[in-house]
């Protein structure tokens, strides 16, 4: 056990400092440009210096480093501290691109991960459909090929940002008749096509964020299809494997408990600051106990991933996202807990939007509501007690779950 | 950045749990716990002779050298095993010694101590739950200890007592004259706990001993117990609800009783990294240890409470009965809660350091 950095990182680290001082903000006629092509032009320096998708192969436009997680963390660090344009869409640098570079055509490669990376090319993910959520498999909007064009019909709800981004990449049913898993293919669809019908869905927070997407014989070409016909689950399972790359993040937990905390010492509870209340005093050290405890987690996972010993923090593993919700919603109802008077306002402009905003009042409302979302989206939470208690405690699974893929898709 | 353990110490853990395994599985806990402590020594012994008596003795009067976090590491084993030896109180009042003995009184007791041929073990607590240095009020004058401690453990066996004096200092209190002893009826009967009453016996102060610094240590020990006596109620649980059938199938494949599951494993396996933190702070962040393991403490007793009792739920009728091991492992973790004060005490410990 050795919690110092290192020479080695710590330098990796103030060179991306140094790097991020040097290109951030832009100036001259760059600094002029709109808030998303001066992301896009930041991103392309960047991706080429190696400070973003370092492990993305050169002739895709990355560095074609070797993955390292611990040099992805302490860069990432330091980018979130220089407030650097770092973070683009996950639907498209986290999803889409590991999807291409496992199951991905070279064509299809070289046509979209450069501008993926950069935030030059967005994208939504049509997953859900109103009749399945959590058993995705049951999944209805269907794909026929007709000549060399796949044409597309059906409805995908739950689609974030469907309105704003370029492409989508979404999974239908092409094998009619197949088994359940058998029958979905991957799709690259883009977005402007005729017959796709986007309509934004308003969120409780009253914010507006995803869609309902409705697709009316849609004609995409037939190199759009990743991976074979009736390989698209299996194709969405190879994403998984990457998924480890987003779990080294316990900044969020961090930035709405410190934000929490600043919030404890303004506000007043019986004439004096709540945080010199005995009652809030324990509760936040509750809270801080929770917090450490997805840190040094997600500090263990990274040591096991970094040398290849993934197995030994399994359990961790598999606990983070559902430890993860369940700890921003805690702290999410303490803050609402001290804002007894805001509470019952509604919020309004930029504290409803999603992402990471500042800590105001009314964001605190909006969060309140905000953090059942990451209970929910991708995998939730329900879910993830059942892969907890079937993969760490090695309990039997659902027997309608384990019959299923053997049933034939209605 | 390195937050794993070495092989040498994971070697030190596989060594443990393969001892436990072997020399007290359930059946003999459980015998020790009806009563049959004439087990006890040989296994005492056993331990000691795996070196466990004297990890963090110096090499040169006769022990390991290691630190905190490998007496953690057994604590954890201990604990997954409901060992009911003398160990708590013996490593606090070593690693006292150890790390603020003078010269002569470390040459004096730690070679003995690190064999596990003497004793020793801690005094702390005053009545009224008084578990913090600042609330000490034990004191020595003349070389003389007047006052009376509670919920001492291993005191029968002890030779040599670590007593927590007023101004948060220890005392050395040797076993014999002015001396009392007095069992309590413990919950816990693995770890059996008494009173401590000192008349005029004799005591020296532990040279730079620092009441503090052994309620800090002790937490990251009741803490790893904890872990690891909730760590295998969750997995105890697990194989009964594999086991156990109703309604034709195993409890386990109802999905009520495998998200219940899934709930104490998620309380407790993701709290290892806290007691590692806190014992690896001890000897290597010493000003960030205290808050570390004050909220160690606290949290991981809270959930392994939590788990213990959603074990008992778990298991249904059988769950409540003497007859059932989980009512061991139940009272273990009671003990490692409350033995050196509440979580209330520790998270206002914390939030006290964090300058709240």
């Amino acid at each position: 056990m050795d919690l110092r950095l290192g020479e080695a990182y710590e330098k990796l680290g103030s060179e991306a400092a140094a790097f991020c001082r040097d290109s951030w903000p832009l100036s001259g006629a760059e600094a002029a440009l709109p808030e998303r092509e001066q992301a896009i032009v930041w991103r392309k320096r960047a991706l080429a210096a190696g400070w973003i998708h370092r492990t993305v192969p050169k002739a895709y436009g990355g560095a074609g480093l070797a993955p390292d997680v611990m040099a992805e963390t302490v860069i990432r660090q330091a980018l979130d501290r220089a407030g650097v344009p770092h973070r683009g869409s996950v639907q498209g640098t986290h999803m889409l691109v590991p999807t291409l570079l496992e199951c991905g055509s070279e064509e299809q490669r070289r046509e979209f991960i450069e501008p993926t990376l950069c935030g030059e090319l967005t994208w939504c993910q049509g997953y859900s459909e109103p009749g399945s959520g959590s058993d995705l498999a049951s999944l209805q909007s269907r794909a026929e090929l007709v000549g060399d064009e796949w044409v597309l019909s059906g409805q995908k709800i739950w689609t974030s940002q469907a309105t704003e981004t370029d492409m989508m990449f979404g999974l239908f049913r092409s094998e009619p008749g197949a088994a359940k898993h058998a029958g979905i293919s991957y799709f690259l669809i883009p977005m402007s096509l005729p017959g796709i019908d986007a309509r934004p869905l308003t969120m409780m927070q009253g914010g507006v964020d995803f869609c309902e997407v409705f697709f009316d014989n849609v004609r995409i070409p037939a190199r759009n299809i990743v991976g074979k016909r009736g390989e698209g689950w299996k194709v969405t399972r190879s994403t998984l494997k990457h998924e480890r790359m987003l779990i080294g993040d316990s900044t969020g937990a961090r930035m709405s408990y410190d934000a929490l905390i600043t919030l404890a010492r303004q506000v007043h509870k019986n004439g004096r600051p709540a945080l010199e209340d005995p009652v809030v005093r324990q509760q936040l050290a509750e809270a801080a106990g929770y917090v450490a405890t997805q840190e040094w987690s997600v500090a263990r996972m990274l040591s096991a991933i970094h040398e290849n010993q993934d197995a030994k923090a399994t359990s961790e593993l598999l606990m983070a996202k559902l430890l993860s919700t369940d700890t921003q919603q805690l702290l999410a109802k303490l803050a609402l807990e001290l804002l007894p008077d805001e509470g019952l306002l509604e919020p309004t402009g930029e504290d409803v939007v999603m992402g990471i905003k500042p800590f105001t009042r009314g964001r605190w409302v909006s969060h309140y509501m905000f953090t059942l979302a990451g209970a929910i989206a991708g995998g939730a939470s329900n879910i993830q007690r059942n892969i907890i208690g079937e993969r760490v405690l090695g309990l039997p699974r659902d027997q309608r779950r384990a019959g299923h893929s053997a049933r034939r898709a209605p | 950045m390195d937050f794993s353990l070495s092989e040498e110490q994971e070697l030190l853990q596989e060594t443990v749990r393969a001892f436990v395994a072997k020399e007290c599985p359930p059946q003999k806990v459980r015998a020790i716990f009806d009563g049959e402590r004439q087990e006890v020594p040989a296994l005492s012994k056993g331990l000691a002779e795996l070196g466990i008596a004297g990890l963090v003795v110096p090499e040169a009067l006769g022990g390991a050298g290691l630190e905190l976090l490998e007496l953690a590491l057994v604590a954890e084993e201990l604990g997954r095993g409901c060992v009911p030896v003398p160990f708590l109180g013996h490593a606090l009042a070593t690693l006292a010694l150890a790390q603020g003995g003078s010269p002569a009184q470390q040459a004096h007791w730690l070679p003995r101590l690190a064999t596990g041929d003497v004793r020793a073990t801690v005094a702390l607590a005053e009545a009224g739950a008084r578990w913090l240095p600042e609330q000490f009020r034990l004191a020595a004058t003349g070389g003389r200890a007047r006052g009376q401690k509670q919920l001492v453990p291993e005191a029968e066996q002890a030779e040599l007592f670590v007593v927590g004096s007023e101004g948060g200092g220890l005392l050395l209190v040797p076993a014999g004259a002015g001396v009392r002893v007095t069992p309590t009826a413990t919950l816990d009967r693995g770890r059996p706990l008494a009173t401590l009453e000192l008349d005029a016996a004799p005591a020296e102060p532990l040279a730079a001993g620092s009441a503090a610094r052994l309620v800090t240590a002790g937490s990251v020990l009741v803490a790893a117990d904890a872990f690891g006596a909730a760590h295998q109620l969750v997995r105890m649980t697990a194989a009964y609800v594999m086991a156990r059938r109703q309604f034709g199938q195993p409890l386990a494949q109802f999905q009520a009783v495998k998200h219940q599951l899934a709930n104490m494993a998620l309380a407790i396996d993701p709290t290892r990294g806290l007691w590692w933190y806190a014992a690896h702070a001890f000897d290597h962040a010493p000003e960030a240890a205290p808050r570390a393991a004050a909220l160690a403490k606290a949290h991981i007793t809270d959930r392994a409470q939590q788990v213990a009792r959603d074990a008992v739920e778990a298991h249904g009728g059988i769950g409540f009965t003497w007859e059932c091991d989980v009512q061991i492992w139940f009272k273990r973790v009671m003990f490692d809660r409350l033995w050196l004060g509440l979580p209330e005490l520790h998270r206002e410990r914390f939030a006290a350091l964090e300058g709240w």
